[in-house]
């Protein structure tokens, strides 16, 4: 699937929920059941410091897609990080320095991806084009 | 039930226009007052009647406008000076704020502090209280020091008695402290302080909004605060300083209005309260700030004490209900901050689902990470309440935070 193909199944999940907190409470066990990162990857060099939450990256390539695992210790933090590795990962360099984060607005959870909001999402989307970049020049 | 009429909290409410407004569906419930304050619209008129109607340059204009601005940003000085009951009205500069007047003191005693000088300052400070000191510290080769604290939040006075010694040169400490709540023994470490010949600066921000210091009786040297956290607009604080202090430290900035005679090989200060005040200031911001002290005063301090006090026990009662709930700071006189966080919930996650629900807290460090880092936690929760706060919003507040934890554990 594309990109916008997974965006498209994630807005047509959330469309199901009726308020925020059935759209918080799917984030929050989105949140607790994925084990997105591997403990040995939760390294002082891979952290992105978002002043109240931290977040965890981290990228590899297999064949010509990337895979990204991450983590944060805050559990909605987390819950929107599932979101995202979901849309980006597996996915061509290119293809991910060409998507856009639009679907988290549609999907109501916008205000996390704010740039003044301090719990580092928008670091970890900076830094998973960062690693789109580096992979793309890898592979060109 | 008592205290609250005498206070008449439904009519204070009426002042706080922003109080009627909602967030995410809901009523707000501001519980955020240690970071900032709301503005009664007694405060807010006063700064739109300077913008309409006499907004100018003070100090050098000979018009009616720039003289009707000079007077009333005077008047404000002489509000803040009787306030505070200091001895004169030039012994209170008008600063963006309390980092910028410590930043004034710091900045000042790097001409006056030599290497191996010590400066003592509290484990309970606020990041502005910290970094300012260690920048003096490495500009003048002067040792900072820590007075410890137990894990109550009260400060370790033995310790500080110690660590007083001849070459103790300045102590910083906060008067209460904004991440716990903790009021501070300033009167004995004054005391302490000036018998071995030590200055003393009190960071005011977090006292001033709840109790009115009387600077003279406490004969402290120096005492900061902002006007945002009692009730006045962002941007403009002041500074106290005893006369000889003020005359002692050199200007901080140069520029405009600071200055007496200049010429390219020299320029001559002016007096007090002008030596630290270049350029053109925040007129609006120090006119309003003494309407702000004129709105508090006509409460009453000893009123919205009491007031405040008893939202803090009620509130300290409800929220040790919550299994797993844990209240950092609980010194015996503390003012109406409640820190705390519940089981392993990271606070960020409590505070975005409060805040679906209306409800304003701050969560994460509150720029102590001293504080944090002693009992190795990332952050807090901090509710904390001014007197327009009702009980009423604390229930729906504890039924909120409930739900909250519901949904994280």
């Amino acid at each position: 699937m594309t990109i916008e193909e997974v965006q498209n199944e994630i807005i047509e999940e959330f469309a199901m929920f009726e308020d925020w907190e059935e759209r918080y409470q799917y984030m929050i066990d989105l949140g607790k059941s994925l084990p997105i990162i591997e403990e040995q990857y939760k390294t002082e060099d891979n952290i992105i410091k978002g002043c109240q939450s931290k977040v965890w990256v981290h990228a590899n390539l297999q064949e010509d897609k990337i895979n990204f695992t991450a983590d944060s210790d805050a559990i909605i933090t987390k819950g929107i990080i599932a979101i995202l590795i979901r849309a980006f990962s597996n996915q061509h360099p290119k293809a991910i320095l060409d998507a856009n984060t639009e679907f988290i607005d549609k999907i109501g959870l916008k205000e996390h991806l704010s740039p003044t909001r301090a719990n580092g999402l928008v670091s970890m989307i900076k830094q998973l084009k960062l690693y789109a970049i580096a992979y793309q020049t890898q592979l060109n | 039930m008592e205290l609250e009429l005498m206070l008449d909290v439904k009519k204070i409410r009426k002042d706080f226009p922003i109080l009627n407004r909602t967030v995410n569906g809901k009523p707000l419930i501001y519980f955020d007052n240690a970071a900032t304050s709301q503005t009664p619209k007694q405060v807010i008129d006063v700064i739109v009647d300077y913008y309409s109607n006499y907004n100018a340059n003070i100090h050098r204009g000979v018009h009616t406008l720039s003289q009707e601005a000079t007077d009333a940003y005077e008047q404000a000085r002489i509000k803040i000076q009787k306030h505070f009951n200091a001895k004169h009205p030039y012994e209170i500069i008008y600063t963006a704020g309390t980092t910028d007047s410590i930043n004034l003191v710091a900045s000042g005693f790097s001409s006056l502090l030599k290497k191996g000088d010590e400066i003592l300052v509290s484990a309970l400070e606020h990041h502005s209280n910290i970094v300012p000191w260690q920048m003096l510290s490495e500009r003048t080769g002067a040792i900072l020091k820590v007075i410890p604290m137990n894990e109550d939040g009260d400060l370790i006075l033995s310790e500080f008695d110690d660590l007083l010694n001849n070459k103790t040169k300045l102590v910083f400490v906060n008067h209460i402290s904004n991440a716990l709540g903790t009021i501070n023994p300033i009167e004995y470490m004054i005391e302490k302080a000036h018998a071995i010949g030590a200055a003393v600066l009190v960071d005011g921000a977090q006292s001033c909004p709840h109790l009115k210091p009387d600077v003279q009786a406490l004969d402290v040297d120096f005492y900061v605060c902002s006007a945002h956290k009692i009730c006045g607009p962002t941007g403009v604080g002041m500074l106290y300083g005893k006369e000889e202090w003020l005359n002692k430290l050199p200007p901080y900035q140069g520029g405009g209005e600071m200055i007496a005679e200049v010429t390219f090989e020299k320029t001559t200060y002016a007096g007090l309260p002008h030596k630290y005040e270049a350029g053109t200031p925040n007129v609006s911001g120090g006119i309003a700030f003494g309407a702000a002290l004129d709105y508090m005063n006509s409460i009453g301090f000893d009123a919205i004490a009491k007031y405040e006090h008893e939202l803090l026990e009620y509130a300290t009662e409800q929220l040790k209900q919550i299994e797993g709930l844990k209240i950092y700071g609980t010194a015996k006189e503390k003012t109406s901050v409640i820190s705390f966080n519940v089981s392993s919930i990271h606070p960020y996650d409590i505070g975005t689902i409060l805040d679906k629900m209306g409800i304003a807290v701050r969560t994460g460090h509150h720029c102590a990470q001293p504080i944090m880092d002693f009992y190795k936690i990332p952050g807090t929760i901090r509710a904390s309440f001014m007197f327009y706060n009702t009980k009423e919003e604390i229930d729906t507040f504890i039924t909120a935070l409930k739900k909250a934890v519901m949904m994280l554990s």
